[in-house]
């Protein structure tokens, strides 16, 4: 580790790191963990990996509405009069130190009985003694080191969200049953008339018949259920003919083994349901620490402190009411619309808007629910309850109200369709032909064309040929929902793009002066004047300004809330902010700008830009050629002309878009049949992302959250959406080529079953082979194909 | 050869005791985080709180 890094996070301590126990660290944060963790002897965080920590955030105060009862009850998940467990999801759990140092926090506080990590979902399990702690200091002791929980709306409200693991019992029963009745189906296969074969056979038979009937009707029965719900819709879905097969496979395998005709086909049966449940299975990739599904619950914090006749209390979001004084202290966010009045706010919306650069508001201004405070506590008036609010108004729409659709037609069914009707022909064909040629043989011919034609192969195809994609895509931080999102991403004509926070990235802006040049000493003094401020434009013009500011302070400073600033150092005097402060021409008033007065005498103005993302000038020249592109923005038009120049030609431009706007946008689209992706990030996407066939949500951090969508893409993989979107076509055209593939095999099945051939022995052989060289075909083809990502 | 009923009988109940473990353990959530267990196997000697002066003259 070198000097200049904090010996607690890892960061650039900058020149004065402070210094404690011969270790250097950024911040008093940093150093106080390092203190606690000393005092404990747990100093061995820091041996098992380098600067494994995070800067603590201050909390003072925060979590006060820990005392409220029932908000505890809500996030407790078991209590009783001595001991209660409650489970954090800590979104800073990155590595092995994070394990060791939660699974001791028995060490920091001794009400802490045992305390679990769950690495992949980032989650902290405790148990503790009711007597000696309580869950506020809990919750403040693992902030104070740096793991802040996340406590929200949703986890109070929906406890409990028991993992669905029926297909995991369903393969499994079906893995059992497949090798059981394989081992005792083997001495039939070569029919050998051996006299302990033949007398036992009997027993084997009833055996494989036992152990086939579960699988039939606990592991098969989502086929059944599918089929019977496609039908209803009058569509023949993938599952009708696997139904169909299913069936008629164990109804002839039954009635061979009734009437002792022979011993029927168990185990190609349970063969076909457990590679078909091995699909599913693959295909059924979740990143535990993703949520697709989040709303603005999930941003929202649980309880708020109001002001009653100058008192704190904390109550639930859900209960607050018109007219209500709300304390909203740093860093907190805004749940509901209300009037500032009083206090420093500075509203970061970039929640909602994507934009970072907070928005400077007065008393008697107007503050949106959705905002996070950045500069110290403020007061505020209650407009109108939480669903009342302007952002959270959105979530009434239908969109987000509609139910999973059952019948989603994809690529699999598509085919399915005269697939089924091809193999109820042939069968029909073949059965009234057998009748009038050898009538004792139509029975076996009919069930044998139905048995071979049972789609195995060509519906392992799409999900393991989706399932990889979709780990492919992970492994690269492009998340998908599910894999149907890779055929309706293959199937996008529109793409729509958000702009801040989507094509522009919300954390660095650019900044330019323009005016008269600045000397070296006004450089100076315009740093040590910037240094005394507090303001978030401030400090990025501060981090900006390459000089050393002076040693002294300025001997007057005066600093006009959403105005600017007047100081005066070594007798020069500095006024800076907006046009009107500073008595200059405004230049351009949509974009944001500090102008600089320097013994009144106007010097220039800095201008905040936002910067583009690396490479979306590529990446809209590519995808333009092959789609429509829309930029829809919430912004003014500011940026218009430069976007123009930047972008090619056929992108369209919308702006001041509202977030029902860009809904009702992209619902027009849909009726004149386009196939829209929408591209966001913020909050006021999430109608957009929601009612798009496709939405993907951009961001910076894939841990932090985003809002409901298909995808999340890593933000700084912008510049590669092109080639995902290659990769999701291409991997359409291997499915279908394995189509063709798992037809052919259809083709030489039905050879057998037409001349009455297929015995057990060419069931069993015929169906795994099909199966498993479908399933390595696609396998390697996809792995191929992605191998320029 | 009666005993072969005897044989396919235990063989049987044998495997299906073992599936039957089997189910129980995904019930009871053992393999929903199959990476903690891993580091936190390696703690076990860490977890020995170490003298304070041996801790000073560790490298970092």
């Amino acid at each position: 580790m070198s000097f200049n890094n904090c010996y607690h996070c890892g960061l650039d301590c900058g020149k004065k790191p402070v210094e404690f126990n011969d270790k250097y660290f950024c911040c008093n944060g940093c150093k106080t963990v390092y203190e606690i963790l000393n005092a404990n002897e747990l100093t061995c965080y820091y041996d098992l990996e380098t600067s494994p920590g995070t800067i603590p955030k201050d909390i003072k105060g925060k979590y006060n509405y820990l005392d409220n009862e029932d908000i505890i009850q809500k996030l407790l998940e078991f209590n009783d009069t001595e001991t209660s467990v409650v489970e954090f999801y800590i979104p800073s759990i990155h590595c092995s130190s994070c394990i060791w140092v939660l699974e001791n926090l028995s060490k920091l506080n001794k009400g802490v009985t045992t305390s679990m990590v769950n690495f992949p979902k980032k989650i902290l399990r405790i148990t503790f003694k009711n007597k000696s702690t309580n869950l506020k200091e809990l919750v403040e002791l693992i902030t104070s080191i740096g793991y802040e929980p996340y406590i929200s709306l949703e986890d109070a409200d929906s406890k409990n969200k028991k993992v669905d693991k029926t297909l995991v019992y369903q393969v499994s029963i079906a893995a059992f049953a497949f090798g059981n009745i394989m081992l005792l189906s083997f001495p039939e296969y070569f029919e050998v008339d051996e006299f302990w074969l033949e007398k036992y056979k009997y027993l084997f038979r009833w055996l494989m018949f036992t152990m086939a009937v579960p699988v039939v009707l606990y592991s098969a029965k989502d086929y059944f259920i599918s089929a019977y719900k496609g039908l209803r819709h009058k569509i023949l879905n993938i599952d009708v003919p696997i139904a169909l097969g299913i069936s008629v496979l164990f109804i002839r395998s039954t009635v061979e083994i009734f009437l002792d005709i022979g011993s029927g086909f168990f185990d190609s049966l349970t063969g076909l349901i457990f590679f078909l449940l091995l699909g599913k299975f693959f295909q059924q990739k979740t990143y535990n620490f993703l949520s697709f599904e989040r709303d603005y619950k999930s941003y929202f914090p649980i309880a708020v402190t109001i002001l009653n006749n100058d008192k704190e209390t904390s109550i639930q979001v859900k209960d607050i009411k018109k007219g209500d004084r709300l304390l909203i202290r740093n860093e907190e966010l805004i749940p509901v619309d209300g009037i500032l009045i009083n206090g420093n706010a500075a509203i970061d919306y970039s929640f909602v808007t994507g934009e970072s650069v907070p928005v400077i508001k007065q008393s008697g201004d107007k503050l949106f629910a959705g905002g996070k405070q950045t500069a110290g506590a403020i007061e505020m008036e209650v407009v109108s309850t939480i669903s009342q609010s302007y952002l959270t108004q959105l979530w009434s729409n239908d969109v987000f109200n509609k139910s999973e659709q059952i019948t989603i037609k994809n690529i699999t069914d598509k085919i399915s369709k005269y697939f089924t009707i091809a193999i109820l022909l042939i069968a029909l064909f073949a059965g009234i032909f057998w009748y009038f040629y050898n009538a004792s043989m139509a029975f076996n011919v009919v069930t044998a064309v139905l048995i071979i034609a049972c789609p195995c192969a060509l519906a392992l195809s799409a999900p393991f040929a989706f399932g990889n994609i979709l780990r492919i895509f992970g492994y690269k931080n492009f998340y998908l929902k599910n894999a149907e999102t890779i055929e309706s991403i293959s199937k996008v004509n529109t793409i729509i793009f958000d702009k801040t926070g989507t094509i522009t990235s919300s954390d660095k802006t650019q900044l330019t002066y323009i005016g008269k040049e600045l000397t070296k000493i006004e450089k100076k003094g315009l740093k040590s004047v910037l240094r005394a401020s507090n303001h978030p434009l401030s400090r990025s013009l501060y981090e900006y300004i390459i000089a050393t500011p002076f040693e002294e302070k300025p001997t007057l400073f005066n600093e006009i809330l959403g105005k600017g600033i007047e100081a005066v150092i070594k007798n020069m005097n500095f006024k800076l902010g907006s046009s009107s402060f500073v008595e200059a021409k405004a230049i351009n008033a949509n974009e944001t700008s500090i102008y600089i007065k320097i013994n009144n005498e106007f010097k220039g103005y800095y201008l905040f830009k936002n910067s583009y993302r690396e490479g979306t000038k590529e990446v809209f020249e590519k995808l333009g050629k092959e789609y429509d592109l829309v930029i829809l923005s919430g912004d003014n038009d500011g940026e218009k002309p430069y976007l123009e120049k930047l972008l090619p030609k056929n992108t369209h431009f919308k702006f001041n878009q509202k977030p029902e706007d860009k809904l009702e946008f992209i619902k027009n689209l849909q009726k004149s049949g386009k196939k829209v992706m929408m591209i966001g990030d913020g909050l006021n996407d999430a109608g957009a992302l929601a009612q798009s066939n496709v939405g993907i949500a951009i961001s910076e951090d894939v841990n932090v959250f985003s809002p409901a969508c298909d995808a999340i893409l890593d933000a700084k993989l912008f510049n590669k959406l092109p080639k995902f979107l290659t990769l999701s076509k291409k991997t359409i055209s291997i499915i279908k080529a394995s189509f063709v593939l798992s037809l052919c095999y259809n083709i030489v099945g039905m050879y057998f079953a037409l001349n009455g051939l297929l015995t057990p022995v060419v069931a069993a052989i015929l169906m795994p082979l099909s199966s498993i060289s479908i399933v390595v075909f696609v396998t390697i083809l996809t792995n191929w194909i992605s191998k320029k990502l | 050869m009666e005993v072969v009923y005897i044989t396919i009988g235990v063989s049987i109940i044998v495997a299906v005791f073992f599936f039957i473990v089997f189910i129980k353990s995904v019930k009871s959530g053992q393999y929903e985080d199959t990476y903690t267990p891993s580091v936190r196997m390696l703690f076990d000697d860490e977890l020995v709180a170490k003298p304070k002066e041996n801790i000073k003259n560790q490298p970092e």
